[in-house]
């Protein structure tokens, strides 16, 4: 296509004319207008719910002062409250950038600080769950007794509700003399190896038959099939549960934050924002808390991308 | 040599090098009758191997079970298989499990090495046993079925025994890790108090929230698929949510929604709709266009193609959803207890009981938790089975 276009040179204004449309087209056909379209309606079906949740309490406030009102008042009244139900978009944004830009990022009351806090229990429960996993799925595929006796019990491993039982090993690992991050770290660890040992179970058994039996002919090692074969064809099932990984895993390091009083993270924000009512500041945490999750995803899709072009696979 | 694979190294491996786990357990045991099973104290002697014949019948066949396993290799004893082999080692174990534990509630912490290396050998072995029967393998499928769940049961029990024997024998306290038999005691004695938290956080929050968020789900799928710019647009946004931390809407919830079980139903809603969303969109899609063509050329309209075509085959997703939003669903009520609830409900009773330093009663409530969720996940699975059955991934293997 751009080659042709560079062979036979159209008038300026018709190829302008046509990169608009082409533009449009991609516009209407691709992701970006769809997603903003969807992204847009959910604002403003956040503000509409905004004041459809906080206009009661506006209301009384409003009678309690015995001041008249109309209705565009009352609107905007409701997307200004100190507590409200549902505070509006606006209202969320102004205090991130509060809390983000205009505290010192080492103050108490700066959610980079909480931030940190929380990605640093995940980041070591992540390290730790991914080791984790790939040991017990090397082992798995490895030792048929391994896979028959472990794997059923690392599947239920999962129905426990590994959250619930979240204060209790901050207890007992407090009792032990370990507090702060560990405990923290190991509530992400149970939950992110789990991924990753499945995936990588898959992974390192996707090599098929062919190409083991090629490892054979070459009177391959375990090790050799294992470093040369079966590592590198399981990669993308490693990045595929990496990422699911890391998202649970930042889920466990906040929930870990909430049942024991945590001072600091972003667990502890939200908790304390619901004791006080401070609705807002839930929502900040909670804004912060997406942020921060999409974007670790978003590395590990990047660290994705270029394993795969290290091993030369085509962009 | 080195490249041979599994399923002839052992014999050819068996005359040259003895089975390590055997030779491991015999060494262990010969050493164990050295050595006292408890120690002295001031009012009684040491307690030897002949004060306790039953713990040193259960070391003999332990040691006779190793000792098969050697003649075995060498070819004296010929005509027993792999997992026949298993299962001899199996009885033992079982032997040297139950006396075990027997002879650790007696003794406490005065069990000493003599007794250790036993439970040591015992664990050699056990493993040695289900390494034996994992190699079984017949034709009948039932009987395959049943040996195979025969492997993890016996792990979990070895882990139960293990851990049994390490907390009463060593006299771990019992704030840190309660001794099973002691968790299943307070099982035993507060089943009303089990039961109303299981009927408040699973029976009403957990599975109306599931019916709900699922539905929901399911039905926004259907209406999204049917519009390819609502598809484009929701789709990355679903994905992007189902990777967010969606349980710290939990405090919201309570807020809105007040303390009692609604409120938790309303995070499993939200907890369980994108996942069911996000599948159903992709199961939607799953049809081929052969079958698809098919039913057009049967001049059947969008309804009957969704109902008789496309929905069927888009179950192995839809099932896939209902599996992880089922585990997904009790983490979401129970982390919501957190936030506030009436007093009671299992993640309530977890909080408290923590606080008050009952910590078996909080294994209690993690035991039932831990069965509610795999027997709702297996319940699932049945269902699953019962309704994609066509699906390859059911046909029966070989």
């Amino acid at each position: 296509m751009t080659t042709d276009a560079q062979v036979t040179p159209a008038p300026a204004d018709a190829a302008q004319r046509g990169r608009l449309r082409a533009g449009l087209d991609r516009a209407v056909q691709g992701r970006a207008l769809p997603i903003a379209t969807v992204s847009l309606a959910i604002v403003l079906l956040w503000y509409a719910l905004a004041v459809w949740l906080n206009a009661d309490l506006q209301i009384n406030r409003f009678e309690r002062a015995d001041q008249s009102w109309t209705f565009g008042e009352l609107v905007l009244a409701t997307w200004a409250q100190d507590r409200p139900m549902l505070p509006a978009p606006h209202q969320i944004v102004a205090e991130l950038n509060k809390t983000v830009f205009q505290t010192g990022i080492t103050s108490v009351r700066s959610l980079v600080y909480h931030s940190w806090v929380t990605l640093s229990s995940t980041l070591a429960g992540f390290a730790i769950g991914t080791l984790l996993g790939i040991l017990l799925a090397v082992g798995i595929v490895h030792a048929r007794a391994l896979e028959k006796s472990l794997l059923p019990w690392i599947i239920s491993s999962q129905t426990v509700p590994i959250l619930a039982i979240a204060p209790m090993i901050v207890v007992v690992l407090g009792a032990i003399g370990l507090n702060g991050l560990i405990p923290k770290a190991v509530i992400s660890m149970y939950l992110c190896f789990f991924p990753v040992a499945i995936g990588m179970v898959k992974g390192l058994r996707a090599p098929d038959p062919l190409q083991m039996d090629l490892m054979r002919t070459y009177s391959a090692s375990r090790w050799q099939t294992f470093w040369m074969l079966r590592w590198p064809s399981s990669l993308p099932f490693l990045f595929a549960s990496l990422k699911v990984a890391i998202a649970i895993s930042l889920v466990g390091a906040i929930v870990a934050e909430l049942p024991t009083g945590a001072q600091a993270g972003l667990g502890a924000r939200m908790l304390a924002g619901s004791y006080y009512g401070q609705t807002i500041q839930i929502w900040s945490a909670l804004v912060a808390a997406s942020v921060l999750a999409a974007s670790l995803v978003g590395v590990v899709a990047l660290g994705e991308r270029w394993a795969h072009r290290r091993m030369g696979a085509q962009p | 040599m080195n490249v041979r694979i599994d399923t002839t190294a052992p014999t050819r491996r068996a005359l040259s090098r003895p089975d390590p786990w055997c030779a491991a357990t015999l060494l262990l045991g010969v050493l164990a009758l050295a050595f006292p099973l408890g120690a002295a104290t001031d009012e009684a002697a040491a307690i030897g191997w002949l004060d306790r014949p039953g713990s040193l019948v259960a070391l003999l066949a332990l040691l006779g079970g190793a000792g098969l396993g050697l003649a075995r290799q060498a070819g004296v004893v010929r005509g027993l298989g792999p997992a026949g082999y298993g299962f001899v080692l199996l009885a033992a174990t079982a032997l040297a499990m139950a006396t075990a534990l027997d002879v650790v509630h007696d003794l406490g912490a005065a069990a000493t090495r003599g007794f250790w290396l036993v439970v040591l050998a015992s664990w050699l072995i056990a493993w040695r046993a289900v390494d034996g029967v994992a190699a079984f393998s017949v034709r009948d499928l039932r009987v395959q079925r049943a040996v195979d769940t025969v492997v993890p049961a016996v792990f979990g029990l070895t882990l139960l025994f293990l851990w049994e024997v390490l907390t009463v024998g060593f006299g771990v306290p019992q704030v840190l890790l309660p001794a099973p038999s002691m968790i299943g005691e307070r099982i035993a004695s507060s089943t009303g108090t089990l039961w109303a938290d299981f009927e408040q956080t699973f029976l009403k929050a957990v599975l109306s929230g599931y019916v709900m968020g699922c539905t929901a789900g399911l039905m926004v799928a259907v209406l999204v698929d049917r519009v390819a710019f609502l598809k484009r647009g929701l789709l990355p946004l679903g994905n992007l949510v189902s990777a967010l931390p969606i349980v710290g809407i939990a405090p919201i919830m309570v807020m809105w929604f007040g303390f009692d079980w609604q409120s938790k139903a309303a995070v499993v809603v939200v907890m369980t709709f994108f996942p069911m969303l996000v599948n159903t969109v992709a199961g939607l899609g799953a049809a081929d266009a052969q079958q698809r063509e098919l039913m057009r050329s049967y001049a059947a309209g969008y309804w009957q193609t969704l109902v008789m075509l496309r929905l069927p085959s888009a179950m192995p997703f839809v099932f896939n959803a209902l599996k992880i939003n089922s585990t997904l669903a009790l983490i979401g009520a129970i982390v919501a207890e957190f936030f506030g609830t009436p007093t009671v409900g299992m993640g309530f009773r977890i909080s408290t009981e923590v606080g008050r330093m009952n910590v078996d009663m909080v294994w209690a409530e993690i035991a039932m938790a831990a069965l509610a969720g795999s027997a709702f996940y297996g319940a699932v699975a049945l269902v699953e089975r019962a309704v994609t059955f066509w699906h390859p991934s059911f046909r029966q293997r070989r």
